[in-house]
């Protein structure tokens, strides 16, 4: 593994996957305080369609998915704040949906052979230093509204019917955390991958949760587990020559069987 | 002296109020004295629920007026202390009591990290006053139900009310952390005004001073005179069928 690490692709992914982790740490603990695991999922397959669009209109993919996401959580988000009732269906209809327009505009694209796997299963090894960049803008980003808003955010998931009471705008907060899940979900397709993604936001998160006693301290403990899980997967792969997002994936899940069988005997 | 003995605290004018089109609250008038220990009593689908969401401006007023310490109602929660009902709801929620307590500040400068020194010692000291001290680091989630509820009214309390206002706030502790709920109310009680909502004669009416049954409309009893009554016509029971009927019908 040291001397992998003198590549440049493998400083990357370690580097994607630290980040990515820590990420998905903070925001996967708000999607599941919040119960919004299902309709992280919705945005996540969703993101899909950003993917087809954006090899169908030729712009970046990482901008096309970025786009899409952010646009299918804002739909989430209005349809849920209106539509209390059939919250599964609107949020199966559009994870079905996003996935549908994706295919049908990669079908439709000429010459297209870009590796759809790597969409669904990740492609950490091929993060590129632009990737980076985004990752990290993002990660600031989080810290940012997370500090400046943690009290509104935390009484917004805590009791969001009292937080509405004390004058505190839920709407917005609900989006606003909806918006940086799309973001996550986006970054999280990188390292493992479209189909994997709720893995990433909730193993960890399902372990910390029982390890912390504050949100905060969850959101630490989950990107520090996420980060490891990560690390231990990467280099797994890398020396089983093994998909990298699957086996992260099946290292978090078996370590968080463990980590339930000690619990039990405990 | 800076309040008379008898401030009105609430006072409601000919409130009625509709969901669609069926009246769900027909002209009701209240008018709550400071210090008053009122419960709020009635069938379910009576209406409570709704008057307390008028008076906390939650719903909006159709017709009638709301005057809480004297000026129309606007958004109230500063001046009432809300405990909601139900407070078993997410239970695994990684949050400590203190912070939950801490949701009840209502400061507009605020620290831009975490809790400013005073807000931590003001939630420290409700929480004294509830009997939580020492259980201010704990998650919610390890709390019995009766702590949760004494959690949720240091919250109410955070913000220095002169009302408190509770919905149904036993319904789901048991019988000894009712009492103890009670009688942390009564306490209350000698500096600020309680209004309860319940449904549980039984125990409500030791405590309290004025009781108002609502079904659609509102019948109003000050309970010098009914507990009296009630101590001549029976030895140890009550029944509550009796008493409710008793305090829908008359209108004092």
């Amino acid at each position: 593994m040291l001397e992998a690490l003198s590549y440049e692709f493998i400083q990357n992914a370690v580097i994607a996957g630290i980040l990515v982790s820590l990420i998905s740490g903070i925001i996967g603990s708000l999607v599941v305080v919040n119960r919004m695991v299902f309709l992280a999922g919705g945005i996540a397959h969703a993101a899909y369609g950003g993917i087809g669009i954006a090899i169908f209109t030729g712009i970046p993919i990482f901008l096309g998915t970025t786009i899409f996401a952010v646009f299918a959580a804002l739909i989430m988000a209005f349809v849920t704040i209106k539509q209390r009732e059939n919250i599964d269906t609107f949020i199966g209809l559009i994870w079905a949906v996003g996935m549908a327009i994706g295919i049908i505009l990669v079908d439709l694209t000429p010459g297209y052979n870009v590796d759809l796997m790597s969409y669904l299963f990740g492609s950490i090894l091929a993060v590129t230093r632009e990737d980076l960049y985004f990752m990290a803008a993002l990660f600031v980003v989080i810290i940012f509204v997370m500090t400046f808003w943690y009290r509104d955010i935390l009484a917004v998931s805590y009791d969001s019917e009292y937080a509405s009471l004390s004058g505190i705008n839920v709407k917005f907060f609900y989006t606003l955390i909806l918006i940086l899940s799309a973001l996550t979900v986006v970054i999280a397709i990188k390292v493992v991958g479209l189909i994997l993604v709720i893995a990433l936001l909730t193993i960890p998160i399902y372990i910390a949760q029982n390890l912390s006693s504050s949100l905060y301290s969850m959101m630490l403990i989950s990107g520090f587990i996420a980060s490891l899980f990560t690390i231990v997967g990467l280099w797994l792969s890398y020396s089983f020559d093994l998909t990298s997002g699957a086996t992260i994936i099946l290292v978090s899940a078996l370590s968080l069987m463990l980590f339930m069988i000690v619990q039990k005997i405990r | 002296m800076q309040t008379k003995f008898n401030q009105r605290v609430i006072e409601i004018e000919n409130l009625s109020f509709a969901y669609d089109k069926e009246f769900v609250l027909e002209k009701i008038n209240l008018i709550v004295d400071n210090r008053d220990f009122l419960v709020l009593i009635g069938p379910n689908g009576g209406g409570k629920s709704t008057l307390v969401k008028l008076i906390l401006g939650i719903n909006p007023i159709q017709s009638g007026s709301v005057k809480i310490l004297n000026k129309p109602l606007h958004n109230s929660l500063s001046q009432i202390g809300y405990v909601p009902q139900n407070t078993n709801v997410n239970t695994n929620f990684p949050i400590k009591a203190i912070e939950v307590v801490m949701m009840g500040h209502h400061t507009h400068k605020r620290a831009i990290f975490g809790y400013k020194k005073e807000e931590t010692e003001h939630a420290m000291h409700v929480l004294r006053q509830v009997g939580m001290e020492e259980f201010a680091d704990k998650k919610i989630g390890s709390l019995s139900g009766g702590q949760r509820q004494r959690v949720m009214i240091a919250r109410a309390l955070c913000a220095n009310p002169k009302i408190l206002l509770l919905d149904e706030p036993t319904s789901s502790i048991d019988a000894d952390g009712q009492k103890q709920i009670y009688e942390l109310l009564r306490e209350l009680n000698k500096k600020i005004t309680v209004i309860v909502v319940s449904h549980d004669l039984s125990v409500v009416l030791q405590y309290a001073t004025k009781v108002a049954h609502i079904n659609k409309k509102l019948a109003f009893h000050d309970l010098s005179s009914v507990k009296k009554e009630f101590e001549m016509s029976s030895d140890t029971h009550v029944c509550e069928v009796e008493l409710l009927q008793m305090l829908g019908k008359c209108k004092c």
